[in-house]
């Protein structure tokens, strides 16, 4: 039990340390390597937690996926951060009061906030029931509509990123299969009569 | 000293209290604008997986796994957007972007 305790404090203490420097590091990049950090110990709060399925999954699609593309972003535009934060500072008393506010509220509610039990949730599963299977059985059967639209949003999302960034540049040459399947034998090859010694002058 | 509901749901109220604060701190900044909402998101998922673990509840996580698919959704449309807005423009500054209008 003790140990449980150590390592929510651990896990707790560090997501909370990097989320603060998430918003406050000057750089960018340090940004996103933040968010990761954040990321893995939000993942090892899920493990604790018996959630190991989601974990994985924020590990993967989040550190693997997400952070990466935010860092591709970050690193590929010549972004001038300085003149951005520049100002950032006149914003600290509202951004204060607002969130401060905002926390007491929370905390409020999450430390007065006792476990109400309707009688109707689903009895805990079996010791042998893995979690990814107690996901398995309810994911595929009873929200099978539901993981099919997940898929759909991905898809637009999808599609959406390529139109949205795709250019056509002036001056590049390209493939035209259309007049690679038009030409015809007679326009390119010509057979002429060769006359020994003489070779072809034109 | 036994970890209940109410500590993961305070660690939660302050990554979500984190990302607000973070939008209104960094308003020029869409980047990290971005990198706040995934704070915010992240502090949802956990509020749903701790009520999903305290009620013995698998829905909760289920749940939680459609928060993080359109979370990356999100992320991929907006920087796409981000992407395209900084080569017209050659910046990214919101404050700016009201001139788009029309």
């Amino acid at each position: 039990m003790i140990v449980q305790a150590v390592a929510f404090y651990l896990f707790a203490a560090i997501c909370v340390a990097s989320g603060v420097m998430v918003i406050s590091a000057r750089n960018p990049v340090h940004s996103v390597l933040f968010l990761i950090l954040a990321f893995f110990n939000a993942a090892g709060l899920f493990v604790l937690m018996g959630a190991e399925f989601l974990a994985m999954i924020l590990v993967v699609v989040y550190v693997g996926a997400v952070a990466v593309l935010f860092l591709f972003v970050v690193m590929m535009l010549d972004i001038d951060f300085v003149e951005l934060r520049r100002g950032a500072l006149q914003h600290l008393p509202v951004a204060g009061i607002v969130g401060l506010i905002l926390l007491v509220e929370l905390v409020f509610l999450a430390v007065t906030t006792e476990v109400v039990s309707t009688g109707e949730a689903a009895p805990p599963p079996a010791a042998e029931m893995s979690n990814t299977l107690a996901i398995g059985r309810v994911l595929y059967t009873d929200y099978i509509f539901l993981f099919q639209g997940a898929g759909l949003i991905l898809l637009v999302a999808m599609i959406g990123a390529i139109v949205l960034t795709h250019r056509s540049r002036e001056g590049v040459r390209k493939q035209v299969i259309s007049s690679q399947i038009g030409r015809r034998r007679e326009l390119t090859v010509e057979v002429r009569k060769v006359r020994s010694r003489e070779g072809v002058s034109s | 000293m036994t970890i209940g509901l109410s500590h993961y749901l305070t660690v939660a109220a302050i990554l979500f209290a984190l990302g607000i604060f973070g939008i209104f701190l960094n308003r020029r900044n869409v980047i990290i604008i971005l990198m706040s909402i995934e704070l915010i998101l992240l502090a949802v998922n956990l509020n749903f997986v701790t009520f999903s673990t305290f009620l013995h509840d698998i829905v909760g996580q289920l749940f939680a796994m459609f928060v993080l698919t359109v979370a990356a959704a999100e992320a991929a449309i907006g920087l796409a957007i981000l992407v395209v807005y900084f080569r017209n423009r050659g910046t990214i500054a919101v404050e700016d972007i009201n001139q788009m209008k029309g």
